[in-house]
């Protein structure tokens, strides 16, 4: 998984049907630091994340987990809202 | 599947039940023209490199072949076993072009 | 597998219900020289690892979900090993 912020967000009236009324959002990966780092990119939210929260994001197969046995048309799902992070300066 | 030299070892002790007595190599990948040709990059300093379950019992320096994901786990020493990356051959021999 | 560093972990109460329970840690993974190598990546730990321990990351998600025992699960890496010593060359 990865740190990401949410930057924005995307409406889409014509998509797959497993997208339906699932918030897709805008997202720019961190560093450990909380930087950014890197391009943004699009992910679907699991867990109710809003803009300009610090999210952590899953990639691959496993994205579409949060809606297990339904199979989602994602390959980056935000997973988590960050509240805290310990140890990293 | 990829082409690799096995550069060194990795010792854990505590980790998944399920990697207990499997030999944890560390491997950097080739291509097939370095292979044949013998030359390399040397120091693994900041090459590229995974840690890789050795399932044919290779050694150090050997050329081998390793296989990535989740077709890792269908290696026969790995199934059902949290292994990403394992070793299944030792190349003897590559030859390019010729055909 | 990936070898890194933990260099942190995360808090997160509103999170997938599959992640509760499980340290959720922040590595840092490494070149075989010690430098750092590419961007730190979060991991769900199976193995107890703590800040600072050197571990061993899978990258793959069946072998990350069943290490943390957690099937069907959104979880992509996870810390299955801490490495005690690497030794390089023969």
């Amino acid at each position: 998984m990865f740190l990401a912020r949410v930057v924005g967000t995307v409406v889409s009236t014509v998509k797959d049907p497993s997208l339906e009324s699932k918030k897709i959002l805008v997202i720019q990966p961190l560093d450990r630091s909380g930087q950014d780092q890197g391009a943004k990119l699009i992910a679907l939210d699991s867990v109710g994340a809003g803009a300009g929260e610090i999210v952590y994001y899953c990639r691959g197969r496993e994205a579409s987990f949060p809606w297990y046995p339904d199979e989602v048309a994602t390959e980056a799902t935000i997973v988590g809202i960050v509240d805290r992070i310990d140890g990293v300066r | 599947m990829l082409l690799a030299r096995v550069v060194g070892t990795v010792v854990a002790t505590r980790k998944d039940p399920r990697l207990e007595g499997k030999k944890l190599l560390i491997v950097t990948p080739l291509t097939a023209e370095q292979v044949e040709s013998g030359k390399e990059a040397d120091a693994p300093g900041q090459a590229s490199y995974l840690v890789a379950v050795d399932t044919v019992d290779a050694g150090y320096r050997e050329t081998v072949i390793i296989v990535q994901g989740s077709s890792a786990r269908m290696a026969s020493t790995c199934k059902d076993c949290p292994v990403d990356t394992a070793i299944v051959g030792i190349v003897d021999t590559v030859t390019l072009g010729g055909g | 597998m990936l070898m890194g560093k933990v260099v942190g972990d995360i808090v997160a109460t509103q999170k997938a219900a599959s992640h509760s329970g499980r340290k959720i840690l922040i590595v840092q993974p490494l070149h075989l020289d010690g430098t750092e190598r590419g961007e730190a990546v979060l991991a769900l730990d199976a193995v107890d690892a703590g800040l600072g321990d050197h571990v061993l990351v899978v990258t793959e998600g069946w072998s990350a979900t069943s290490a943390v025992g957690r099937e069907h699960a959104p979880i992509d890496m996870a810390i299955v090993g801490i490495i005690d010593s690497v030794a390089l060359g023969s």
